[in-house]
Formats: C-alpha cells, structure tokens, sequence
C-alpha cells in the first residue's frame, strides 16, 4: 500500500511568467521512493497525460553535486538535516501530507523555469579569487609543503561545500556568505593559500555584492539549511579577514 | 546479414619506440611546439567539465590558447568526477615500501588484464607523481599524517600504498582544484565558458574535426561553435543500462556523434560492474549509489543456503548461511577483485538464493567485525558509509546486515586514440573516460582519478601543440555547407522527436533497453543472449522512434527533449556493444563469456585470438571491425587467479 500527497509545486513557464502554485494529487507512492524519484512519477504521468513535466535540477542523485535545489515544506532540501533534497526519501513523509515544493528564492538566482534557477553568480564568486594561482607544471614536491593535520581538517570541512546555494535559498537576506566563507576558509587556512589571502577575501567579497546577495546579519538560517554542515564559524573567520585585508590597504 | 565485417587493422602511428622509459620524453621532444605568440591565435573546444575537461580547458588557457568550454549542468563544478569516493594512485613510494613507476605500471596492465597498450599505461604511471604535486599546490586537502605530510592508503588489493585521498570525497575534491583552475582563466578572458549547452554534433570539414553544435538548454538556440580543434571529455557511457552509479545526465551523444562522423570507438563492451552498491529498491528506482569497497575490508558476504528462504537475516542460524566468497576464494576470500566479486553475486542471486525485493541482493555482513572490534570501531571506520546506508534504505547496519548488489559503474570502452590521445578524425582529441584509453578490460580502484588529471593536466596540452603548429587553420564561418548541414541535422531530429507524439515517454524506452543490456550485456554474457538482445534492441528502436511522447517544444528548457535525444544514441550504442561481446569470445576484466571460463567457473583469456584492440567503424549498416595489435615487451601475460 502506497502513500497518498498532494503536492503544491511551483509552476513558471520562464523568467517573463509571474508564476503560480499549482496543486497535484498522487498515488502509490511508496516509502522507499526518492523525493526526486516520486517527482519522476509524477512527471512520467504528466507527459502521458499531455502535460508539460515539472522542471526540476538534479543530477547525481548521491548528494555531492550540488545540482538538486528544492525548497520543500518552506525549508531548503526538506525536513531532514544534512541531506540534500536527492538524498532524502519518502519515508519521512506520512500518507496524506499535503507538500509545497518551491524553487530557490533569491534576487541573484532568477527563475529559469519551474523549479529550476540560474545559480551562475556563484560561479562569478569563485572567478572573482577563490583559487590559488598555480598553473599546471609550477607546482613543487607534494611533501615540500607540509600542513598540519588539525590545518587540513578544518580546511577540509570548508572544503566539502558543493554549491548548491541552499544557504543563500535559507537566508532571509539572500545573502551567499556561507558559500563564499566556506571557500576564504578553505583557502586560508592552508599554507598555499597565504599569498593571496587578502585580496582574495576582498574581491570575492565584493563580488557577492555586486551580484545583488544580500549582506549576513547573522542569523545562522545558512548552517541550518546546509547539507554540509558548513559551520557558522566560517563567516566569523571571512570577517576577520575582511577586516585584516582593510587595515592593510 | 553479417553483424559486422573486417576491415584493415589500425596502428598507433604516434607511440615512439626504445626503452619504455624514455617514450614518452621522446615523443614530447618530437612533437612541434607553438610560439606563444601564437596560441592566442589558436581556439580549442572543450565538451565536458569533469576532471579530464575542465583540467584541459584550464591548462589550455595558461597556455595561452583561446578556449571553450562546455558543460550540460548549470556550472562546470558538478561534472560527475565530483563523486569519485576512494582515492588517486600515485608512484611517489612516500611510504619506502618499494612502490615505483614500473610497479605501478605494471600493476596496472595487469589489473587491465593485458588488454591495454604498455606505451600508455607507463607514461599514466610516470605522470602520476606530478599530478599530486599539481594538486597540493592548488591547495586540495589531502589527507595528512600527524606530522603534516601527506597521508596514503592501499586500495584495489595491490600491495603498496600509493593512494592519495580526501576523506570518501577524492573526486570533488580534485574537480573543485581543477574548476577554480577554470574559472581563474575565465577571470583572466582565456577561457569563455558555455553552461547548460549540451553537444549535439560534430562539425568535419574535409576530413578534420572543426566545431561542434551545441543547443543552449535554457533556450533551446541552436548554435555552432568553430574551432582549430576539439577535445571531447564527455565520460562514460554507463547510463545506457538506465541504471548506473552516473548521474542521470551521463550520456554518449558527444562521443557517439564523432563516432557516426569518422571517430572509431574502441572495445564498447568493456563495462566494469562494482560489486558493493545499494540494490534497487522498487520500480521506481532512477539511480544506483555505490557503497565504498573499503566495507569489504570488515563485511562478509553471504546468502542463505536453502533457496527461497525468507526468514529475516538474524534467525538464520550459522550453519544455514553460505560464505560463498570464502568458500570459493580461501587466500582473498572478501576481498577478490571487483569483477569477481559481482560475477559471484549474480551467480548465488541466479539460484534462487539472493535476498531482499526481487531476490536481487547478497548481505554484507559486520555483525563478526562489530564483536571482534566493538561498536565504536567500527563506527568510526565505517561511520559515513553506515550513515548514508541508512538514509538510503532506511535500515541500521550496526543492527542488519547490509544489502548490496553489484551496479554499472565505469566504462573502459570508449574512443580509439593514438599515443597524442588524437582520434581517428584529425583534429579532434579524446581523453578521460570518454577515451578507450589505460584501464583494457578492468580498471584498478583509484585509477579513474588519476587517468582523467593525467590527460587533462599533463599529456593533451603537450601532444596538442604538434596539431596545432599546423596552424594557422583556414577560417570557417557559419555558412560553411558542412556548417549548415551539421546544425540541420540537429533540428531535423529535434523537429522529428518532437513531432512523433506516441504514447510512450523517454523514461520508459530508456528503462526497458537497459533491463535488455544488463540482462544480455552484463556480468555475464552468452552468444546466444547477445544475439537475442540484438534482435530485441533493434524492435525497440524501431518503436521508440514510431512512438514516443516528448512533451513541449524546442525553444525551452525541456529536460524530456533532453532525455530522448540522449536515448536515441544510447540506442546505436548499446547495438554496438553486443556486437563487440558477441565477437570478443574470450573471457577478459569485466567482459565475462560464459562460453569462455576454465572447468572451476573462472574468466579464461584467449591470448592467442584476442590480445587485439576492436576498433569500430560506423557505417550505418555493419559496422567495420579494426584490430590493433597489442604487444607486450615489458610485462609477462599470465593468467589471473584469487584462489
């Protein structure tokens, strides 16, 4: 025996429509099912039906991605903590629950359609410094550059962020600053990170503004939402460097 | 009608000769280089972000050559190397326990099962060491010892320890190093970068790759893109049996297109199957996840005896259970290669003895592990792992025993290259998974990772410059009738999926071919199912194109015209790899020939009529077998065994 919904999606043709909730019924949905899984029911019955599917990222399907970008029931990627919206599974879900299921909101992540946004201006973030210049064949020795243990473990939990923009989706200011600390945090905290430390807090920083994110006044929605666990400490470290990089200047 | 004809066997014209060593300096002093002046002139066309495209696209751009870059996601950051678990292998013998350049190459033609070339797998294992020193630099956290130096484990049942690893999460860890490369040199206007555009064909001119078309998924466009030369780093075609460890946006177009305009496909029924992945669950089921093959280190795997045996798992005394792997195996017992392992567990599943919906699963079992070690170290060893079980089955394995089944999970097969990684089309370069490449009939654990940074980092931008010395290239504009005639190709056939309007969606043609492919094409493979699967295959193409719904239209992001396109090339795919498994009688690495096994039920190898390359030519009708040769001066050919 199956469960019983009623979805809520949010449908919009494209960026020009001003879009609208529209209410699903479905069947047989077994506990055992994906989130995205029983949204392929759903659209599987849609094509046959004559309908357009609902459009939905996704893409690996194993929570490393960071592709799927659903707000579910109000909180972005559902009810469970530190799970992505492909990773989470109906079993969480009682027969008859009535779920809404809305797109990442944010100014700088425009709705392409349905339930999918354009999340490029991360991109734009990470090009305005979040690397380390070292072009292909300059590098020295791997063990030339020792990093202790402690060092790489906490740059290593920065580092696991996958960009989904979950934090940004969360925030009630839209603001991105756990996706850009986690990659200042990532950086600085390894020895090849240092050269270019400050500049890189600075312009990526400044990027994030002139991508219409809104700025962070700590509310901590971000941490709360990650599937990471990206912590909240980050932001206090970007701040930091922040405010080093304009003594310097 | 033949199912295919001979054609002239092909060389490797590019693979220098002398001392195995020297090779590969050899060829990179052969090669022409291009002024640096000059590179600016020239443009690349990159088809793919993963560890293998979005390397080359960023070192090409250091370089100083002008770039594009193209991905089906919405950023290049989430290419499917982004879920590589294990590990890198790298010959740097930090540990002193006698690893090398020579063991690694050797380790890995064998594990190849002597069916790659030796000139190639060296120089993976020479490049090896620097892509480590590359990485680090970029400041990817590797894990450390307590001392600050970089840590290694063993893997895939060699002997050393030249692992390199991030935690379970190696492979996002180097495509997040080889995407800031990328999107430093999109910051610095070397490389112009084409998110959610997805290839749809290949631009020949006289003979010479020149561009691709590409549609733009959020608007549907139809663009052509010119270049003085493509490289295709699209990866592997798992996602033709539907399910499969890939993300659901794998698939074969780039490289299946090249293959219709010239570029031969090499060894397609290559397939390796991972034995330690989460079974299906219901129907329902879009995707398989892999279980790290770590779990074997402790887990023991077993099955009922009695067929058909439905108690839960914990009231089946001891003496009712088959240890099936250390009953066959004594000397590695859980721990056989990945080959075995699933070939194994499809055989105890086909009498009647698997476990869980469908009879489709074998137990992993920790109950022994947890009493020999305690809860605490196995959690602390398997934590993650247990965790992500959970939330996928919705069961504790401190409490039961684990289900896995084997899944698809790499391909070997892919486009035949020579030494330069150039395909049998000039001018367009191959590398990555999506390349027939360094791994023959299996690869090792750990090697996908190295394999795609070695030729994205280090071998392309060194063997593209003598291609491109050739330059300068005669300028192709849009109105160049092979211009025109690729991208009306391209919406004639948007315009035919879409016009079809049956009653059938993608989804559910995609399905039922990979049910055909993993019950015919799988872990073991019969003359007499390959053939029935030809049949079948073809019937199913036929009604695919008589009766499919594809909803919408172009101009819109419209995932199922996606899906459909992506299915018909699956289609000619998947015909080809029972083609090439039927005529590749021997058993070898992760292609098993039921007829071909020695009298104790083991793959047995036909050196004498085998030890070639099948090289595919596309005709539209029989495809033309080419061999190449493959010799082995270096290694000894010996037969595999694990008992």
């Amino acid at each position: 025996m199956g469960m019983k919904l009623t979805l809520k999606i949010w449908r919009q043709k494209d960026g020009a429509d001003k879009g609208r909730m529209v209410p699903y019924e479905l069947e047989d949905i077994s506990p055992d099912m994906s989130f995205l899984e029983m949204l392929d029911v759903l659209n599987e019955r849609l094509i046959l039906d004559g309908e357009d599917p609902v459009a939905f990222d996704h893409d690996c399907r194993e929570g490393i991605c960071g592709m799927c970008s659903l707000v579910i029931d109000g909180t972005p990627h559902g009810p469970q903590r530190a799970t992505t919206t492909c990773q989470l599974h109906m079993r969480h879900f009682q027969d008859g629950d009535v779920i809404t299921i809305e797109p990442w909101r944010a100014g700088a992540f425009p709705v392409i359609k349905d339930l999918v946004v354009d999340r490029t201006a991360l991109d734009r973030i990470i090009q305005a410094g979040g690397y380390v210049s070292a072009p292909t064949g300059s590098a020295p020795d791997a063990a030339a550059i020792p990093v202790p243990q402690a060092d790489a473990h906490d740059a290593f939990d920065a580092a696991t962020c996958i960009g989904c923009g979950a934090c940004v989706a969360a925030c009630p200011n839209a603001s991105a600053m756990l996706f850009t600390a986690a990659k200042v945090t990532h950086l600085g905290l390894l020895p090849q990170g240092q050269p270019e430390r400050y500049g890189r807090v600075t312009a990526m920083v400044a990027q994030m503004d002139a991508e219409g994110f809104g700025g962070c006044t700590n509310t901590g929605e971000c941490t709360a939402v990650c599937p990471k666990g990206i912590p909240f400490e980050t932001i206090t470290r970007l701040n930091a460097d922040l405010l080093t990089a304009a003594r310097r200047s | 009608m033949d199912l295919f004809t001979e054609g002239e066997p092909i060389h490797d014209t590019r693979a220098p000769d002398g001392p195995i060593e020297e090779r590969w300096d050899q060829r990179r002093f052969g090669g022409k280089l291009v002024n640096p002046a000059n590179r600016r002139k020239l443009s690349v066309i990159v088809v793919g972000t993963g560890l293998a495209g979005g390397s080359a696209a960023a070192t090409l751009g250091e370089l100083g050559y002008r770039v594009k870059s193209f991905c089906y996601q919405d950023s290049p950051r989430r290419a499917h190397s982004i879920a590589a678990q294990g590990g890198i292998n790298a010959a740097k013998n930090y540990r002193n326990d006698g690893d090398s350049i020579q063991r690694l190459f050797y380790d890995t033609v064998k594990g190849g099962d002597y069916r790659s070339r030796e000139s190639n797998v060296h120089r993976l294992a020479q490049v090896s060491v620097e892509i480590i020193d590359q990485c680090v630099a970029q400041g990817v956290p590797f894990a450390r010892e307590y001392g600050g130096l970089l840590d290694t484990r063993s893997f895939g049942g060699v002997q050393v320890s030249r692992t390199f690893y991030a935690r379970g999460q190696t492979g996002q860890q180097l495509l997040l190093g080889a995407y800031q490369a990328l999107e430093r040199q999109v910051a610095a206007g070397t490389v112009e970068m084409f998110t959610r555009h997805e290839m749809l064909e290949l631009i020949v001119i006289d003979g010479v790759a020149r561009g691709i078309v590409a549609r733009d998924m959020v608007t549907g466009e139809i663009e052509t893109h010119t270049a003085d030369a493509v490289v295709l780093a699209s990866g592997g075609y798992g996602n033709v049996f539907f399910l499969s460890t890939n993300a659901k946006g794998c698939n074969v177009t780039a490289t299946w297109r090249a293959h219709r305009k010239g570029a031969l496909f090499a060894n397609p029924c290559y397939t390796q199957i991972h034995p330690t992945c989460i079974p299906q669950s219901g129907e329902h089921q879009s995707k398989l996840t892999l279980m790290s093959e770590s779990l074997r280190n402790d887990g023991r795997v077993w099955v009922p005896v009695a067929k058909g045996d439905t108690r839960a798992p914990g009231d089946i005394p001891e003496d009712e259970r088959d240890y099936y792997l250390e009953r066959r195996y004594p000397s590695f017992g859980n721990l056989v290669p990945r080959d075995i392992a699933s070939r194994a567990a499809k055989s105890v599943c086909d009498e009647g003895r698997g476990v869980g919906p469908g009879g489709l699963g074998v137990y992993l079992d920790f109950a022994e592990a947890i009493a020999r070690l305690g809860r605490d170290a196995v959690a602390n060893k398997y934590g993650n792992l247990f965790e992500m079980y959970e939330r996928i089955t919705g069961e504790d394995p401190f409490e039961v025993p684990m289900r896995i089944y084997p899944a698809v999970h790499y391909t070997m097969g892919g486009l035949w290259v020579d030494y330069d990684l150039q395909s049998t089309i000039p001018g367009l370069f191959v590398i990555g998974e999506a390349n027939f490449s360094d791994h023959g009939a299996n690869r090792l654990g750990a090697s996908a990772l190295m394999q795609g940074l070695a030729d994205g980092y280090f071998v392309l931008p060194n063997t593209i410059s003598d291609y491109l010395s050739g330059g300068p290239f005669e300028k192709v504009g849009d109105d160049h009738e092979a211009v025109v005639a690729a991208r009306k190709t391209v919406t004639d056939r948007i315009e035919r999926l879409l016009s079809i309007d049956g009653d059938r969606t993608p989804d559910s043609f995609h399905r039922e071919l990979g049910a055909l492919m993993w019950e015919y094409c799988g872990m073991e493979r019969t003359d007499e199912g390959l053939r029935k699967a030809l049949d079948r295959i073809r019937e199913l193409r036929t009604e695919f194109w008589g009766s499919v719904k594809v909803p919408g239209e172009n101009e819109e992001l419209n995932q199922a015209l996606e899906k459909a396109g992506r299915i018909a090339d699956f289609f000619e795919l998947a015909e080809l790899m029972c083609v090439d498994a039927l005529h590749r009688a021997e058993s070898c690495g992760g292609h098993f020939r039921a007829e071909s096994q020695t009298p104790d039920g083991e793959a047995l190898r036909d050196d004498e009529n085998f030890a070639y390359v099948a090289a595919w030519e596309y005709t539209g009708e029989a495809p033309v077998l080419h061999k190449e040769n493959l010799e082995y001066e270096n290694v000894k050919m010996v037969q595999r065994s694990y008992k």
